[in-house]
């Protein structure tokens, strides 16, 4: 789960970590409001929305008095704007963060990701900030250092300062960067989180390091015991398909294609896409509806796919092993008739009870296309769509 | 002979007394598993399905001699519940719970550095030695006894291979399933050494799915090491980057861990990898026939 740099920046100060002074604005008067009672006379205005490279294009402004903060939240709140993160449709810009301008002397890069290979977290360093670091790392690799934590100790005092050296943090500041590291890996571990990345993280004039920017993934697995992070949820943010499949305890992810899938399993889920992309089609979703699924929930399922416009057809693959066959199709035909379904469906089912699931579909009197196999469904429903 | 358990292999479950965990019990014992034990703290004692309740796994391991563990807690106290596994020195955990807390499992790894139980998954559907013993979620039927080692990350993609592979009349040895979480125990190499080691196993099904690196480390290792034929499949050849794919461990993240870098490393590792999930059976046949091992591996 994401959250707003904004709300990542007011995390990072309840642990101690320096950051540059900003107040949300939702209007622009909240956002003349906020710049207000700053201290600085440049203030930064900045678009909040869950994506990078906002930077780039055109969502952070430097105002340098109150009307051009006012000018500047006016522009920008409301506008769609299209980062290399957000895909071609954009995303609206709801939120601003009015903030202190900072006097930036140089920027870095800080971040804390898990390393699969080590099964550790590790502290991420280079002094090429304030650009994309997936670049730095292709290009510049012997750029970034690395620090594996050891889950008991927790990040030491020695690798935070070893870091700092590597970077080329000024000596006289690496005290300071060494205790931004060690309370930006507190908050990492007592909030759960998956990535947390400064980028950039700030030496100013006067000699302070602080994060310019904050963003922080967190671990949705963890999120049952963290009812603080969860309330940070911006569902403006999120596909509102995917909030009402998280609903029901299903795992759905929006695609661009027309073909709806249904599955059990994520890794069959994703094997479904794949073979009816071999097939010349497009999926228009990845649903997996768990090993557990009840009718409802296959009803839920239903509805949630054909509420996407592009869908032209449904493929339901279902491999029951304890989600038996017969229970399926009971799903499927209830949800069939439930939603008046009115494009071509095929239904492929192997698995307990897999001839009583078949004889069901087929006695529905619906408009089901029973399929042998995986193949067979995927090259079905690719010819049916067109 | 087979990989990790057999007719022997004397199971413990924690969790029992919870609704999943009876289920799949059943089914276990249905099967043929010998489960000697089960473990509820506070339900010691009763008994649920003729087998006895013990309220700690020391105590299951004391009066019953178990030496595996299958795992259905819920994912606040799996890993727990694997830790408790460990310190009893069973030789094996199998942990079938899903949504355990990344940062949990980076602990619990930790912890079992230099101690003696292998750890299976989290978040997989188990380990099956077919016609022995099926420990996990898996349905028993679809399997059938023979030389076909499966390793997967993936629970409902290996058991459409799986049911391939036995309409085919190809049986298997072992299959064992890794789970789809990015921290986990058991991996691809050390199946794939332990498959290569069993002398019942003469070729090996391996299927992985987008997100890290694991395959591409399988892969260097199987053209290091690997005596034995190994066809594979990745799931997710057409997932976007950035979304995750269900899994925790599911998601193409900075251009890293693509199918198409996977499947570029098996095939340079001498791995053929099947174009689709519906013909890694075939696909399998075909590497088998070309070896000359079809009629070892053909169940008759």
């Amino acid at each position: 789960m994401n959250i707003h740099e904004y709300q990542g920046k007011e995390l990072l100060r309840q642990y101690g970590v320096a950051v540059s002074y900003g107040t949300v604005a939702f209007s622009p008067e909240e956002a003349v409001k906020a710049a207000k009672e700053l201290s600085t006379d440049v203030v930064v205005v900045k678009a909040q929305i869950h994506a990078g490279g906002r930077g780039k294009a055109g969502g952070v402004k430097i105002a340098k008095n109150l009307d051009e903060v006012r000018a500047y939240a006016k522009e920008l709140l409301g506008k769609v704007l299209v980062t290399h993160q957000t895909g071609p449709e954009g995303k609206e810009i709801k939120r601003l963060l009015i903030e202190e301008g900072s006097d930036i002397k140089k920027e870095y890069y800080i971040g804390l990701v898990l390393d699969r290979q080590t099964s550790r977290v590790t502290l991420m360093g280079s002094e090429e900030g304030g650009v994309d670091i997936e670049e730095v790392s292709e290009n510049t690799p012997e750029k970034i250092f690395k620090e594996v934590i050891d889950p008991v100790i927790g990040l030491t005092g020695f690798q935070a300062r070893r870091m700092a050296f590597n970077m080329n943090i000024p000596p006289k500041l690496v005290n300071k960067a060494a205790k931004f590291m060690l309370g930006l890996y507190t908050v990492f571990i007592e909030k759960d989180a998956s990535i947390v990345e400064i980028n950039p993280l700030v030496e100013t004039g006067d000699g302070d390091i602080l994060a310019l920017d904050a963003k922080f993934d967190f671990d949705e697995n963890a999120l049952y015991r963290h009812k603080d992070i969860v309330e940070l949820r911006d569902f403006d943010e999120e596909d509102s398909k995917e909030i009402e499949a998280s609903k029901h305890d299903l795992s759905y992810i929006s695609l661009d294609g027309n073909i709806g899938c249904m599955v059990n399993g994520a890794g069959l889920a994703m094997a479904t896409m794949d073979t009816i992309n071999y097939y010349g089609g497009t999926p228009a979703n990845f649903l997996d509806v768990g090993g557990g699924a009840t009718a409802e929930k296959v009803t839920e399922a239903f509805k949630i796919i054909l509420s996407d416009k592009n869908v032209k057809g449904i493929f339901v693959n279902i491999f029951g092993g304890i989600m038996k066959c017969d229970i399926i199709a009971e799903g499927v035909i209830q949800a069939a008739k439930e939603v008046s379904l009115d494009v071509p469906l095929v239904v492929r089912l192997e698995g307990t009870n897999v001839e009583i699931g078949k004889k069901l579909l087929n006695e529905s009197g619906l408009n089901i296309v029973a399929a042998g196999t995986m193949a067979d469904g995927a090259k079905q429903i690719v010819e049916l769509v067109g | 002979m087979s990989v990790y358990i057999n007719k022997d292999t004397k199971v413990l479950v924690q969790g029992i007394t919870g609704s999943t965990a009876l289920f799949h019990t059943k089914q276990m014992l249905e099967y043929g598993t010998k489960i000697v034990a089960g473990v509820t703290p506070g339900k010691g004692g009763t008994e649920v399905e003729g087998v006895p309740v013990f309220n700690t796994v020391e105590d299951a391991v004391k009066a019953t001699g178990a030496n595996v563990s299958v795992i259905y807690v819920p994912a606040p106290f799996a890993a727990d519940a694997i830790l408790e596994a460990v310190e009893a020195e069973l030789d094996m955990a199998i942990c079938i719970t899903e949504h355990i807390p990344v940062l949990d499992m980076v602990k619990v790894k930790r912890y079992m550095e230099g101690k003696n139980t292998r750890l299976v998954g989290p978040n997989c559907p188990g380990v099956i030695t077919p016609d022995e013993c099926k420990i996990g979620i898996m349905p028993g039927y679809i399997h059938k006894k023979g030389h076909v080692g499966v390793v997967s990350r993936s629970g409902t993609l290996t058991y459409e291979a799986t049911h391939q592979l036995s309409e085919e009349g190809i049986g298997q040895s072992t299959a064992v399933g890794i789970g789809g979480d990015p921290v986990n125990g058991t991996n691809f190499i050390d199946v794939l050494q332990a498959f290569n080691e069993d002398e019942d196993t003469y070729a090996v099904v391996m299927i992985g799915e987008i997100g890290g690196t694991a395959e591409e480390e399988a892969a260097e290792w199987v053209k290091a090491n690997m005596t034995k034929p190994v066809v594979g499949f990745i799931g997710g050849q057409t997932a976007p980057e950035g979304k995750r794919m269900g899994h925790a461990g599911a998601i193409i993240s900075g251009g890293k861990g693509t199918a198409a870098d996977k499947i570029k490393a098996m095939n340079a590792a001498g791995i053929e990898v099947a174009d689709t999930p519906s013909v890694i059976g075939e696909t399998l046949i075909k590497v088998i026939k070309e070896k000359g091992l079809y009629d070892a591996c053909k169940t008759h």
